[in-house]
């Protein structure tokens, strides 16, 4: 069936203006359709130009970009000719816009209702109480919590995957033809992201929009798109209906993309270890640790975030440290770095106690632990150059001065595969991949035993990030270094390590070598985790969601809880009376594998025995069907 | 929270004033000009002079007289000027009444003409009239009062013979008399602080509008004085409402110059009499009213700051 | 969507090329072109004002016409007239003294006078801003309240008890403007300080171990460097216009040396009979303070205007 063309996109070209008044094209001429009803998803990586196409369906461009040719029609109106005046009706009415990170763009000193509503009452679409009840009707399509009063909060009030479909109904109330989401899941956990994303699938289909969905993640696509255009520096390089990319990736591009999305979680992806740097002690242990932030009163912290935490690290090894936002993963290696001491507890490097406060450590005991900061943009001092940033540690704990110093940093620059003459560059020369190389060649200039990694490798493009994952595989095997690597992205971590550890909301809830925890019976927050992580593969998305809704209610936030199981509030197999109540036994299963829940081992296999069953009965139902 | 974040600001402010008193009392008792000889004059002997310095408690040691000082201050009592044994309250409270008139009379016209003005320029980025607003508030703030105060002179009273240039106050001038007398400093007063407002009101607007979230007002096409007046300017209000006290912390404290040249008899003018008659209880009682109106605007202009943030007036 | 004419539409780039540009630069290349200090048209004709300004300060007696304290004029108060002595371009003052000349001397004493009590400022604001948002704590405290307490004083005030005091000489000026601008230094090199200080980078070197002084040169320091440059520029009016309204006072530079505030206060008896002697320097106190201020504006400017452009 052949349907009617909403959208049609015939050679645009937009370019920027630089202030020495270089033009530097940004979309090279790209042709696409999108019929009604249809969601296109624009992917690519960092530059590709995949927003600055989006936002051109607005008739927008970001400061400092302009219409270069070609033409961009809605309705058969061209956006890039419209009159200022027009592109005000046109934007919120016509087309709606959806963007990355709701906690921005959300007004803070507005209320939700307000906003959700605003543009569709400024254009006349609806009258305020009309607006008003299709805004509780979305909220309600949406899933939101207490519906009917959720408008008169304020941004700051609800969470960010609320927030994010608070941001869906703001795009919908005017109902437009057109919907541009940017992204609009990137920033999310992978529990939230799901809720999120099925929420978006439902009301894009009930309200028979349009969509161009913005994203660098494959996987995300294969569950939301018909149509998929491939971006590379502005340029399509290959366009089709989703099976087809996604079964059948033509272009090396595509194929290169596909081979960077990282395979789901499961035992046996992690690399084997070699046994050579590996000793009796433990390079680095935590026992029995309570850290928090805001003074500490008898041993305890006034407000909390991690609580009784034990982890252990071998030498050469690598445990991998999950867990969503606010759970504590930074603050673990924080305290292990020394820059926030703990309420309790020990912290020991190679079978020595540490001070917890990393003044009172020695010049020794610091060298030996590194910390590799998030954000490579902040963690490089903008006004040194990276000769300097990668010298320092290499004068300050080695003592190298002169030639010897300069002929090190070029040792190492080689080491994290950079060339040698970017010691006199700045970090703002650099891209962003080469930043975060510059990052851990600054960690590893001081010859450490331990190296923490906090999510480095989650600011980066999916293809970039591979190959940093790559090189700390391969300095791990040659230096014997051993990492702790802190990450919200189960695949990255099970592609790395070979333990991990667990947290949810600062207790470890289970940990373990990583093929042992890949594999049932799992914790039940590691099985929602596991299950959350987006494959690709169409239709993913709908058979998660059956299994899901067996497994987990829907997410809630995230309590910390001094007393019980913190994950009860989420867990569908909790035992009331009990795990609200008193904390969980560690369970020991074998290799060093542990599950701390009130649930025995017996009856953590029973549930996941029944959830498959569950699951083949209902696929031989809907094959009878 | 936000009850501790005002109770905080408070105690702040509180602690800035008993600083301020220890400063004062300091600066003060440095003074050259021995009080006792001022009063008695040239011809005193040293034991008159001796038994005037006791009388007057001089012979005490300094941080006695700073307690004493300080809880006279704090039951109201100003104590006696020295130099014409008049009480300070009397001399005081005309000066402070006429300060208050004229800062009053400034803010009421300045401070709507400023917000209007910085929030349209605001609205207009680029535009000639923002160009002119930008360049005229900039050369303003960059010449001194007394530039203004000379060619306001130069064309009002000198050229076209409108006002005079001096204002005389008796006390019983018709309301046009009063109003030709006061019009002068009034409209230096009003350009000098103007001027300051309309410049950091535009700034403090144009500094939100790089936030996502005009962008995304933009892309919802919410027309633009909706996105200024609804989307900026209820996010603005913390740094506006600032300089608005600091301004009027300068109209009570800060207008010497002006009160100078057009010889009005404010607050300020008298402090200044009274630093070169050495009249220490009039410097002193002076700085505590300024400093006390510059904590107490500060103080409002945090609370407003606060109660105008949502994050605070909402809790989670 | 049976057939689309543009699937079979390839890309201008070899499928080779692309991939080798992938390997090559690990990705896009993202690195943007080093900024530099850029000046609009109005930005350099301010810069030149300003050197003007300077090299008038530097070589004045020697371009003078007069001494500043001859009085050769034919009267006070005289328009433009040439007499046996010279010419007087801008007439002169209540003395008969040149005019141009006095403008010029004076421009010595009220910019030299300003310069070195805004370095001063600097020096000590910097000092003690930056030692308050490195400690925090108690010191941090304790500065800070000192620090509100000057704030909270009027400016003149405080100039006047200190004259008062010690008496008028430049040094005293200098000193109390220093003093007194100095605490406003403090709190803008605190609050740089304490932003920069929370930054990761500054987390890493003293996750390294590094001591306090080597943060704050090498970290803190280059980084507040030039946000603090660009305040200096409205500084330096702030300290032109507080020194100029002492001298108006009668509290300044004293006479009969030429000061730019005391030359308006001293000439102002004439502005009635149409004598331009007070206004000259009323201008030239313009002409170096409004220059100023347009490059601090067009060096800070750009921020946020681009996004309001967008408005319709």
């Amino acid at each position: 069936m052949q349907k009617e063309k909403l959208v049609e996109v015939k050679d645009l070209k937009i370019n920027a203006k630089n202030d020495d008044g270089d033009v530097i094209p940004i979309v090279k001429g790209v042709s696409f359709d999108i019929h009604k009803g249809e969601v296109v998803a624009l992917i690519g990586e960092s530059g590709s130009g995949k927003t600055t196409i989006s936002l051109a369906s607005l008739a927008y461009t970001k400061p400092g970009l302009y219409f270069a040719g070609g033409e961009l029609l809605v309705d058969g109106e061209d956006m890039l000719k419209a009159e200022p005046l027009r592109t005000r009706e046109i934007r919120g009415s016509k087309v709606a816009y959806l963007a990355q990170s709701a906690a921005a763009t959300f007004n803070p000193a507005i209320t939700i209702g307000e906003q959700v509503t605003e543009s569709a009452v400024l254009h006349g679409l609806l009258s305020q109480n009309e607006a008003d009840k299709r805004a509780v009707e979305l909220y309600h399509a949406l899933e939101l919590p207490d519906p009917e009063r959720i408008g008169f909060r304020y941004p700051h009030q609800v969470s960010g995957g609320q927030l994010q479909r608070l941001m869906a109904a703001m795009a919908l109330c005017g109902k437009p033809d057109l919907m541009v989401l940017d992204e609009p899941t990137t920033a999310l956990d992978v529990t939230t992201q799901i809720e999120v994303l099925k929420a978006f699938k439902k009301v894009i289909h009930e309200e028979n929009s349009a969509a161009i969905y913005v994203t660098h993640d494959l996987a995300v696509v294969a569950q939301i798109a018909d149509y998929i255009v491939v971006l590379y520096g502005g340029e399509v390089m290959e366009q089709g209906n989703a099976d087809e990319i996604i079964n059948n990736p033509g272009h090396v591009y595509t194929q290169r993309l596909m081979a960077a999305v990282r395979p789901k979680p499961q035992a046996g992806l992690g690399s084997s270890v070699g046994v050579e740097h590996e000793r009796e002690i433990p390079a680095i242990r935590i026992t029995d640790m309570t850290a928090g932030y805001g003074g500490i009163v008898n041993g305890e912290p006034k407000i909390p975030i991690l609580r009784d935490v034990n982890v252990s690290v071998k030498n050469g090894h690598v445990v991998g440290v999950i867990g969503e936002s606010g759970c504590g993963k930074s603050t673990l290696a924080r305290v292990m770095a020394g820059l926030l001491p703990q309420a309790r507890g020990t912290v020991e490097l190679d079978a020595v106690e540490l001070d917890g406060d990393l003044r009172n450590r020695k010049l020794e005991e610091l060298q030996k632990i590194q910390f590799v900061f998030q954000m490579a943009d902040t963690a490089l001092n903008p006004k040194q150059v990276i000769g300097d940033i990668i010298g320092r540690p290499l004068e300050f704990y080695h003592g190298l001065k002169g030639k010897q110093k300069h002929a090190k940093v070029v040792e190492i620059l080689e080491m994290v595969e950079l060339p040698a003459d970017f010691a006199s560059r700045y970090p703002m020369e650099l891209s962003g991949g080469q930043k975060q190389r510059v990052n851990m060649a600054r960690s590893l200039a001081a010859n450490p035993e331990v190296m923490l990694c906090d999510e480095v490798t989650s600011a980066l493009d999916s293809i970039v990030g591979a190959n940093v994952i790559k090189l700390l595989t391969a300095l791990r095997d040659k230096t014997g270094v051993s990492f702790v690597f802190i990450s919200h992205d189960l695949s990255t971590v099970a592609s790395f390590a070979d333990e991990i550890v667990v947290l949810y909301a600062g207790r470890v809830v289970e940990q373990g070598p990583t093929d042992e925890v890949l594999t049932p019976p799992y914790h039940p927050y590691t099985r929602l985790l596991i299950s959350s992580v987006p494959e690709l593969r169409l239709g993913w998305l709908e058979d998660t969601m059956q299994k899901r809704e067996m497994s987990v209610g829907i997410a809630k936030d995230v309590e910390i809880t001094s007393v019980g199981c913190p994950f009860f509030n989420r867990c569908p197999i909790g035992i009331e009376g009990a795990c609200e109540k008193q904390n969980p036994p560690v369970r020991d299963l074998s290799s060093g594998h542990q599950i701390t829940c009130h649930r025995t081992i017996e009856e953590l296999e029973a549930v996941e025995f029944e959830v498959q069953k569950a699951l083949a009965s209902q696929n031989a139902d809907e094959a009878l069907v | 929270m936000m009850k501790k974040m005002v109770l905080r600001r408070i105690a702040i402010g509180f602690a800035t004033l008993v600083v301020v008193s220890i400063i004062v009392f300091l600066m003060t008792s440095v003074l050259p000009g021995d009080v006792a000889q001022i009063i008695l004059g040239q011809s005193a002997t040293p034991e008159t002079l001796a038994a005037l310095r006791k009388e007057l408690g001089m012979d005490q040691p300094g941080y006695v007289r700073y307690f004493q000082w300080l809880g006279n201050m704090a039951t109201g009592d100003l104590g006696i000027s020295k130099a014409g044994g008049a009480t300070i309250e009397s001399l005081i409270s005309g000066r402070l009444g006429n300060t208050m008139v004229m800062s009053g009379l400034v803010a009421a016209i300045s401070i709507p003409i400023s917000i209007a003005l910085g929030l349209w320029a605001a609205m207009h980025p680029g535009a000639l009239l923002d160009r002119i607003v930008t360049f005229g508030t900039l050369s303003l703030i960059s010449v001194p009062e007394f530039f203004i105060a000379t060619i306001l002179v130069l064309i009002l009273a000198v050229e076209l013979h409108w006002l005079p240039a001096t204002t005389y106050l008796t006390g019983d001038e018709t309301f046009l008399e009063f109003f030709k007398a006061m019009a002068m400093p009034l409209i230096t007063l009003v350009i000098v602080v103007s001027a300051q407002m309309i410049r950091m009101t535009r700034a403090g607007i144009l500094n939100v509008m790089s936030s996502p979230y005009i962008e995304m007002a933009i892309l919802k096409g919410v027309p633009r004085r909706r996105i200024i007046l609804r989307h900026a300017f209820f996010n603005a209000i913390g740094p506006i409402v600032n300089v608005i006290a600091l301004n009027l912390a300068y109209l009570v404290s800060g207008v010497v110059v002006v009160e100078t040249i057009f010889s009005y008899p404010g607050l300020a003018k008298l402090m200044i009499d009274g630093v070169q008659t050495r009249d220490l209880p009039l410097v002193q009682a002076c700085a505590m009213i300024f400093c006390g109106a510059y904590v107490i605007l500060i103080l409002m202009a945090d609370v407003a700051s606060i109660m105008s943030n949502p994050r605070l007036r909402n809790p989670k | 969507m049976t057939e689309n004419p543009e699937l079979a539409e390839e890309s201008s780039m070899p499928e080779k090329d692309i991939l080798a540009e992938i390997d090559a630069v690990d990705e896009l290349p993202t690195a943007p072109p080093k900024r530099r200090v850029r000046l609009s048209w109005l930005g350099k004709a301010s810069a030149a004002i300003v050197a003007l300004w300077l090299v008038i300060c530097l070589i004045g007696p020697s371009i003078a016409p007069f001494h500043e304290m001859d009085i050769d004029g034919d009267d006070g108060f005289m328009g433009y007239h040439t007499n046996e002595y010279g010419t007087f371009y801008l007439g002169t003052d209540y003395l008969g003294r040149d005019t141009l000349s006095r403008v010029i001397y004076g421009a010595r004493n009220t910019i030299g006078i300003s310069l070195a009590s805004t370095l001063l400022a600097y020096l000590i604001g910097i000092t003690l801003g930056i030692l308050a948002a490195v400690k925090g704590g108690w010191i941090d405290m304790g500065i800070s309240r000192v620090n509100d307490a000057i704030l909270s004083l009027p400016t003149i005030m405080l100039g006047l008890i200190a004259i008062a005091w010690l008496g008028s000489s430049i040094p005293v000026l200098v000193g109390t403007a220093s003093i007194i601008y100095a605490s406003s230094v403090f709190r803008i090199a605190r609050a740089l300080g304490q932003d920069i200080m929370v930054q990761d980078f500054v987390e890493a070197a003293k996750a390294r171990g590094e001591g306090v002084w080597w943060v704050i040169r090498s970290e803190v320091l280059p980084n507040a460097a030039m946000p603090l440059a660009t305040d200096f520029g409205l500084r330096l009016v702030f300290v032109v216009l507080f020194i100029s309204s002492l001298s108006f006072l009668g509290l300044g530079v004293q006479p009969p040396a030429a000061d730019w505030g005391s030359m308006v206060r001293e000439n102002l008896q004439g502005l009635p009979y149409g004598s331009y002697a007070a206004i000259w320097p009323a201008l030239a106190i313009a002409t170096f303070t409004i220059p100023i201020n347009l490059i601090v504006d067009d060096i800070s400017a750009k921020s946020g205007g681009s996004l309001a452009s967008k408005m319709v």
